[in-house]
């Protein structure tokens, strides 16, 4: 019963989504007050009929009701409440619910923070997130209905996968789809603007926040997968250029340009079909990645082959959305040209550089995606992209862009004025290149050609980034979070860029073969395998290896890696122990069985790998703190 | 003219996606690095093999100078079960030797499967935490790989094996003289 209540719901939300579609662009169209007034109490009751639709599925998963296919399919009965839960999300076809109930609530969100904004454009930007909203959630209706009934129920459910039944990943979609969906609103407001045909600096201020708190919400959602793959997989790196890795930071390289680009519309009245366009883009690369993964056409041609009409469903979706979208652009950004220059030091500059070389970077990772794609549609045979490709094409504008932002911090608007700063530049600069030349000859030693480069390149931006407040408090002047969140992000970035190089220049690993009592060498530490004994879990038994590490004779750390058996999908996952010290993780887990006592041990020393994803939170603190400003919520038209 | 760029482009892409779902049915091949490129090598410990005594392990070395096939499986892959009846018959015919590779999987699970649905394999070894899946790129079970007399890969599928699979992208690609002179049973 509670499972046919929530597909009804669902029905009812797509219904009450064409109301609100239609009473959005219709209303300011044809000037009907009314209509208008209707839409704020339509994305209130899309959005209370989408939770029911949402609570209801996970209902079935809780109360373990095994005659849902996509329970029995993705649960089990031993499974913990917890990741009874997160498997909601642990395929398709909940992941699309969510996606749904995740959009709602960011328009109830615009609805409930748009009272400052004229009615007309407030009415336009929640029909245009109905019209996403009718899109996706027919979709789901149409080929992938998470309520579908099993005849005769199973008696237990399938499991949800183990990769999965880990804290970081249960809480990684959410996050992830929290980034994705934000950037509608951003699409939303760039297409609101488009249909109005005006866009001036008072739309940037509207914007920044939520295109600024989605973003931050994609990196936290990039970041806690990117940890997941680390701990959970047992691979021991922090990115492995998988498509699916890719399509979510495909929007966030955009994003981020976008948030800059939006800086120079709202401060100079500059770049506005840039940003137009950028707002497009975050968001069709959001809907492109969520597709192309969803339906699997990247990673397994298969899946996708296996439900061609999910493909063609997809497809003219994109076409609506993506096509509509770009086709209001190529109607209307004409009107919305820029008249005022710069000069070419300006802080304007700079960030158009920054624009250019983030967009060059996506459209990089974009190609390296998209290619096996594009080279078997094309008849060109197949093939495959990998780090050989992405490394070195990822770094060409990216380097540069770090450099950039290090001088680009001390530029001004309209004109030029780095002069003045040349010390301070030249300082940090100095600064970190000290700190580079202290770490290499005295800590780590020698590395590779690009070791000292980034090393230098992070340091200086870290140095750079704080040069600009201190000198505002020195100078008696106001922090304003806008500033504070900018400095707290750049200081992250330069944290990235210095935990990168470490772990990709200093990591040093072996796999070893011991017996119980044996040591083998990895950098200056000793692994010792004590011992193997059995250990169980809520669902699944495990063999527990004791390793201790030692260094220079002493013992650092006892780790427990663990070979775990899930019972019910009979899976064998590899459970790495890992020592997390802010200096370096020492990482080990079991291989198998080597024979003869022996046992594989795969011992890694990773230097500062935490800070890759400490920086990513740090810049999405940086985010919330700054559309945190209260800039942000006054009404009106000053600037 | 310079705003329908963004419009255009989107168009070329749809193109190329709409082909891309045209060629679905057809497409089964995961792009492959390793087409063309020798196999990693492997040392694995033996499940179940057809000599006797079953060795404790078994080398992918001693593979080398015959073409074969290697299949990947699982007990927990609802595909493989699909897939059963057509490596029986694959190897009913003799004409390759069959090795399993049985990924992330419990031995004794993987035997009683091979005792109740038949063992179509010459050797299965037990690839315990997927180490040589993804030396191998495999994306999921089931997955069948073609290896020549050099131990390079010749070919790989995607999905269950199916008849027409089989004779058009395997057999066809043996060389004329193919080595199915009584390779099966002692690799």
């Amino acid at each position: 019963m509670i499972p046919e209540l929530g597909h009804f719901a669902l029905i009812l939300a797509m219904l009450v989504a064409i109301v609100q579609s239609a009473f959005g662009l219709a209303g300011p169209a044809l000037q009907r007050e009314r209509w208008i007034a209707a839409v704020r109490p339509a994305v209130t009751m899309q959005f209370l009929l989408q939770s029911a639709a949402l609570l209801a599925l996970m209902f079935a998963f809780v109360s373990n009701d095994f005659s849902v296919q996509y329970v029995a399919q993705n649960s089990n009965s031993a499974l913990p409440v917890v990741y009874r839960v997160a498997a909601v999300w642990g395929a398709h076809e909940g992941s699309l619910l969510l996606w749904g109930w995740i959009l709602a609530a960011w328009t109830l969100a615009v609805a409930l923070f748009s009272r400052g904004l004229p009615a007309g454009f407030a009415a336009r930007t929640q029909g245009v997130l109905g019209l996403v909203s009718v899109g996706f959630v027919s979709f789901t209706l149409a080929t992938s209905n998470p309520f579908e009934r099993l005849l005769p129920a199973a008696p237990d459910g399938r499991d949800l996968n183990p990769l999965l039944q880990d804290p970081a990943l249960a809480s990684h979609p959410p996050m992830l789809y929290a980034g994705y969906v934000g950037f509608a609103v951003a699409f939303a407001f760039a297409c609101a603007a488009m249909i109005e045909g005006r866009l001036d600096q008072t739309w940037a201020r509207w914007t920044r926040p939520w295109t600024t708190v989605a973003w931050a919400f994609l990196s936290v959602g990039i970041a806690l997968g990117s940890w997941w793959a680390y701990y959970e997989l047992g691979w021991g790196g922090y990115w492995f250029w998988d498509p699916v890795e890719n399509a979510s930071f495909m929007p966030w390289l955009v994003g981020t340009a976008l948030i800059h680009s939006l800086a120079v519309t709202e401060k100079r009245g500059l770049f506005k079909s840039w940003t137009l366009l950028l707002a497009i883009l975050a968001f069709s690369l959001s809907l492109l990645g969520t597709f192309l993964v969803r339906s699997g056409v990247l990673v397994s041609v298969h899946s996708f082959a296996a439900d061609p009409t999910r493909g063609i469903f997809i497809l003219v979706f994109l076409v609506l959305v993506i096509g509509g979208a770009l086709a209001l652009y190529a109607w209307r950004a004409p009107l919305l040209r820029s008249t005022a220059g710069f000069e070419f030091s300006a802080r304007e500059s700079f960030l158009l550089f920054n624009n250019i070389l983030l967009v060059v970077a996506a459209a990089a990772v974009f190609a390296g995606t998209m290619a096996p794609l594009i080279s078997d549609a094309l008849g060109l045979g197949t093939l495959s992209v990998g780090k050989q490709y992405f490394d070195p094409v990822f770094l060409l504008p990216t380097l540069p862009l770090i450099a950039l932002a290090s001088v680009g911090i001390f530029s001004r608007w309209k004109r030029g004025q780095l002069a003045p700063h040349r010390g301070a530049i030249l300082f940090t600069l100095a600064l970190a290149a000290a700190i580079t030349a202290a770490l290499m000859l005295g800590v780590w030693g020698g590395a590779k050609f690009l070791t000292p480069v980034g090393f230098a390149l992070g340091f200086w931006l870290i140095a750079a980034s704080f040069v600009d407040p201190v000198d505002r408090l020195r100078r008696g002047l106001r922090l304003t979070p806008a500033i504070v969140g900018m400095t707290i992000a750049h200081i992250g970035l330069g944290v990235f860029v210095v935990s990168v190089t470490a772990v990709e220049s200093y990591t040093r690993e072996r796999d070893l073969a011991l017996a119980i009592g044996e040591s083998g060498r990895v950098g200056d530490f000793d692994y010792r395998l004590d011992g193997l004994r059995s250990a169980e879990g809520p669902n699944y038994d495990a063999l527990r290896g004791t390793v201790t590490v030692l260094q220079a004779g002493k013992p650092v750390v006892t780790l427990h890696p663990e070979k775990r058996n899930y019972w019910v999908q009979g899976s064998v996952m590899t459970e790495a122990d890992i020592h997390m010290q802010p200096a370096r993780d020492v990482f080990v887990a079991l291989g198998e069985d080597l024979g003869g006592g022996r046992w594989s041990v795969r011992a890694q020393i990773r230097p500062l790998i935490n800070y890759v994803w400490l920086a990513a939170f740090l810049m999405a603190i940086g985010g919330i703190v700054a559309a945190s400003d209260r800039r942000y919520r006054r009404s009106g038209e000053s600037v | 003219m310079k705003y329908l760029i963004p419009a255009g482009v989107f168009a070329l892409l749809v193109v190329v996606l709409a082909i891309g779902i045209q060629r679905a049915p057809s497409k089964n091949v995961i792009p492959s690095a390793l087409i063309g490129k020798p196999a990693p090598t492997w040392s694995l410990p033996v499940i179940a093999s057809n000599q006797s005594p079953t060795p404790a392990s078994f080398d992918s070395e001693r593979l080398r100078g015959r073409w074969f096939v290697f299949n990947v499986w699982g007990t927990w892959c609802p595909e493989c079960k699909v897939e059963h009846p057509m490596l029986l018959e694959m190897a009913r015919q003799k004409k390759l030797p069959l090795i399993g590779l049985d990924w992330k999987d419990d031995d004794a699970a993987a035997r009683r499967w091979l005792e109740s649905l038949g063992d179509p394999y010459d050797v299965v070894v037990a690839d315990r935490d997927g180490r040589t899946a993804i030396d191998f790129g495999v994306y999921g079970a089931p997955e069948t790989f073609l290896i020549d007399d050099r131990g390079v890969v010749v070919y790989k599928h995607v999905g269950a094996m199916n008849p027409d699979v089989w004779q058009r992208e395997f057999l066809a690609r043996l060389p004329t003289a193919a080595p199915s002179d009584g390779t099966q049973g002692q690799p």
